[in-house]
C-alpha cells in the first residue's frame, strides 16, 4: 500500500535531513550562530540540541571566519561538520576560509585529504532587507573549483539534497531561502537521497526551456502557467545543483525546445546564467532558434524601498515577457529567413 | 644531559639549514620558482617544539614550513622534489614550497594566507576533543599574524571551547619588511593571548633546549587539561622575507648580532662544553646532513615533472 502523502515545510525537511544523518553517523555535528539554545535563527535546527546535546549542536559566537575554519580543520581529520551561516551574506566574512582553505585543500595536498563539510543557510533576497542582507551568492561560490553548490527549490529536494551534501566527501555550499522556509510540499516518508549534479524537470514543455534554481523555480512555474494560457509551452528545468552543473540535462532540453531563457536571482556580470548560456552556445549552437537570453537582478546593490526591490528581482511578469520575446523573435526570424513578412 | 637527544637536535637543525641553503642555490639557478620563504636562523623553534611533541600530535604551519615538515617527517627528498615542482614531491608538485602536506605524519600544511590556518588548527583540536582523543595540535605562525581577524577568531574559539591546541608565535620581529613596533601596539604578541584568556609564555627561540622545554610544558598542559596554550618564541630570520626580499630594512649590525645567536652554533658550543661532541663530531653530523640534502637535490633533479594528464585530478573526491 503506498504511503500517505506527507506534507511538511521546507524547514522541517531540512531539519529531518540533519536529524536523520546525525542519528546515522556520530561524526556529524551542527555548528553555527543560534543553532542550539535559540533553536535556530529561522528555526531550522529546532529541537536538535535537545535531541543530540551540546557536543553535537554547537552554538558559536559571531565569528564566521573562526567557526568556518574550525569546521574545515575538523573535517580534515575525519569529522563531517554542518556549518550553518545565519545567512550566506555573512559567509562573505569567511570567504577566505571557503575559497582559500576549503576549496583548495584537496588539490594542494595532492588528494591526501578529503573535506566532507556542508556549509548551509539562507541566501538571496528576502523582504526589504536592503543591500547587505539580500545577496544571492551562488555565482561567487560556483566560480571556485573545489566547491560544490546546491540550491534546492522544494521541501522534497531540500531533504534529499541536504542528505547527499552531508554524505559528500567534498565541501558543499547549500543555499536555502528565508522566504521558502515555510513553504510546504510533499516529502516521502521513506529514506531517500537525491544525488548532487542532477537537474530536474519541474514542468515539461516544448517551446522554450527556462533554466533556473532555488526560489526562482516558483516564479518560472507561475510564468509557465500563464504562458500556457497564451499558447506557449514552457519547460522549467530546475538545476538543483549549480556545481557540478548538469550540462547534459540542459542540452537535452534545449535541443528539444530550441530556445533558452536562464532566470537567475543575483547579478548578471559573470554569473551562473552566463555560464549556462556559454555552454549551450558552444554545445548546441545549431539547435537554437533564437539567441539564448538571461533574466537576472538589475545590476545594482539591493535597494530597501519595496517598489525598488520588486523592480530589481526577476518577476513572474518579466519572465513571461522574456519568454514571449524569445518565442516571438524566433517566429519573426523564421519568417524573415523564409522571405515572408 | 641526554647526549643522544642533543645530537639528534643538532642533526635536525643542520638538516633544515642545509636544506634551505640548497633550496636558495636552486632558486638562484631558476630550478625553484615562485615564493621561497627561508627559515634560516629560526630552526630551534620548529625542531625544539616538534621534538617535544608526540609523533601523533597534529602540526599546522604556514608558508615558511620547510623545517617543520622536515622535523616531523624527515622527508628531505619529498620536500626538495616538491620545491622543484616534481611528481615525486610530497604533494606531487601541486603545492610547492608553501603547501607541504603529509597526512600519514599528521603534517597538515603548508598554508599560504596569513592567519587563515589558525581557526583550522583550532578545528583539528576540536575534533580531538569531540572524539575524546588526547592528541594536541601545534599551530605555528609569525608575528605578522597577530593583527589578522582569523588569528583573533581562532584564539577566541580555542579559549571558549577549551581546545587542546598550542599556538606557537615565531616572533622574528618583522612582518615581511615592516618591523613589529610599527604595526603592533604591544611589544610582546603573548600579551594578546592573555585576554582570551589563554595562558602564554615567552621563550628564547634561539636555544633549542630551552624552547623544547617550554614547548614540552605547553603540550603537556594542553593534553592533560584540555586547554590551549600560547608560546611566543623570540627569534630572527637571517634572510629576507622571501628570496625576492634583499632585507634592506635591517642594518648589517643587527643581522650580525643575531647571527651570533645562531641556534646551531649555540647548541654546538653547548655540546662541546658538555663533552658530548667535539668540533670534529659536529662537523661529521653536518657533513651527513649535507650528504642527505645532496641526495635530495639529485633526487629532485632527476625526478619527472607531473604528468600533464593529471592536471585536473584531486579537485574533488567524487
Amino acid at each position: 500500500m503506498p504511503a500517505e502523502p506527507r506534507i511538511i515545510s521546507f524547514r522541517e525537511a531540512l531539519r529531518e535531513a540533519m536529524a536523520e544523518e546525525m542519528a546515522r553517523d556520530d561524526s556529524i555535528f551542527l555548528m553555527g550562530e543560534e543553532v542550539g539554545h535559540y533553536n535556530g535563527a529561522y528555526k531550522v535546527s529546532e529541537g536538535l540540541l535537545e535531541r543530540f546535546g551540546e557536543r553535537r549542536v554547537v552554538d558559536t559566537p559571531i565569528a564566521e571566519t573562526g567557526f568556518a575554519g574550525v569546521g574545515i580543520g575538523a573535517a580534515m581529520v575525519g569529522l563531517r561538520p554542518i556549518i550553518e551561516f545565519m545567512t550566506w551574506n555573512f559567509s562573505l566574512t569567511a570567504y577566505d576560509q571557503l575559497v582559500n582553505s576549503a576549496a583548495k585543500l584537496r588539490y594542494m595536498s595532492n588528494g591526501q585529504f578529503r573535506l566532507p563539510i556542508t556549509f548551509r543557510g539562507p541566501g538571496g533576497a528576502a523582504h526589504a532587507l536592503a543591500a547587505q542582507h539580500s545577496q544571492a551568492v551562488e555565482s561567487l561560490y560556483a566560480h571556485v573549483p573545489g566547491l560544490k553548490v546546491v540550491v534546492p527549490s522544494t521541501p522534497a529536494d531540500a531533504k534529499g539534497l541536504l542528505k547527499a551534501s552531508i554524505r559528500d566527501d567534498d565541501p558543499v555550499c547549500f543555499m536555502e531561502s528565508e522566504t521558502m522556509y515555510a513553504m510546504k510540499g510533499e516529502v516521502p516518508s521513506e529514506e531517500y537521497v537525491i544525488p548532487l549534479g542532477v537537474a530536474d524537470v519541474k514542468r515539461a514543455g516544448d517551446d522554450c526551456t527556462v533554466v533556473t534554481w532555488g526560489k526562482m523555480v516558483h516564479r518560472a512555474l507561475e510564468a509557465a502557467a500563464q504562458l500556457a494560457d497564451q499558447g506557449v509551452s514552457v519547460e522549467v528545468l530546475d538545476l538543483r545543483t549549480i556545481r557540478p552543473l548538469d550540462t547534459a540535462a540542459i542540452l537535452a532540453s534545449v535541443r528539444r525546445t530550441h530556445r533558452l531563457l536562464v532566470v537567475q536571482e543575483g547579478w548578471p556580470f559573470a554569473g551562473v546564467a552566463a555560464e549556462v548560456i556559454a555552454r549551450v552556445s558552444h554545445e548546441a549552437f545549431d539547435d537554437l532558434d533564437a539567441p539564448p537570453e538571461r533574466l537576472t537582478n538589475v545590476d545594482v546593490p539591493m535597494p530597501y524601498a519595496f517598489n525598488l526591490e520588486a523592480i530589481v528581482l526577476p518577476s513572474t511578469e518579466r519572465i513571461v515577457a522574456a519568454v514571449r520575446a524569445l518565442c516571438d523573435g524566433a517566429v519573426r526570424a523564421a519568417r524573415a529567413a523564409a522571405g515572408g513578412r | 644531559m641526554d647526549a643522544a637527544l642533543l645530537t639528534d637536535l643538532y642533526r635536525q637543525m643542520s638538516l633544515c639549514r642545509r636544506f634551505e641553503e640548497a633550496a636558495a642555490r636552486a632558486y638562484s639557478q631558476g630550478k625553484i620558482k615562485g615564493f621561497l620563504h627561508l627559515y634560516i636562523g629560526q630552526e630551534a623553534v620548529a625542531v625544539g617544539a616538534l621534538s617535544a611533541a608526540a609523533p601523533t600530535d597534529y602540526v599546522v604551519a604556514t608558508y615558511r614550513e620547510h623545517a617543520h615538515y622536515l622535523a616531523r617527517t624527515g622527508d628531505a627528498r619529498g620536500a626538495m622534489a616538491e620545491l622543484f615542482g616534481k611528481a615525486t614531491g610530497c604533494v606531487g608538485g601541486r603545492g610547492g614550497s608553501m603547501h607541504l602536506f603529509d597526512a600519514a605524519h599528521r603534517f597538515l600544511g603548508g598554508w599560504g594566507i596569513v592567519g587563515g590556518h589558525v581557526p583550522v588548527a583550532a578545528g583539528v583540536a576540536f575534533a580531538s576533543r569531540y572524539r575524546s582523543e588526547d592528541d594536541v595540535t601545534l599551530c605555528f605562525f609569525g608575528d605578522g599574524t597577530a593583527n589578522m581577524g582569523a588569528f583573533h577568531e581562532g584564539l577566541a574559539l580555542a579559549a571558549q571551547w577549551k581546545l587542546p591546541v598550542v599556538f606557537i608565535c615565531e616572533n622574528n620581529m618583522y612582518a615581511m619588511g615592516t618591523p613589529l613596533y610599527r604595526t603592533l601596539a604591544v611589544e610582546d604578541v603573548a600579551v594578546r593571548a592573555r585576554g582570551y584568556p589563554i595562558e602564554a609564555e615567552i621563550a628564547n627561540g634561539d636555544d633549542v633546549l630551552e624552547f623544547r622545554e617550554v614547548a614540552r610544558h605547553a603540550i603537556d598542559r594542553a593534553r592533560r587539561q584540555h586547554l590551549p596554550f600560547f608560546l611566543e618564541a623570540k627569534t630572527y630570520r637571517f634572510r629576507g622575507h622571501s628570496m625576492a626580499d634583499p632585507a634592506k630594512y635591517r642594518t648589517k649590525e643587527e643581522v650580525q648580532q643575531w647571527m651570533e645567536r645562531d641556534p646551531i652554533l649555540i647548541l654546538g658550543r653547548r655540546m662541546e662544553r658538555l663533552g658530548i661532541a667535539s668540533a670534529d663530531d659536529l662537523k661529521a653530523i653536518d657533513d651527513e646532513a649535507k650528504a642527505v640534502i645532496h641526495d635530495a637535490v639529485a633526487f629532485a633533479e632527476e625526478s619527472p615533472q607531473p604528468d600533464p594528464a593529471t592536471v585536473a585530478e584531486h579537485v574533488y573526491a567524487g
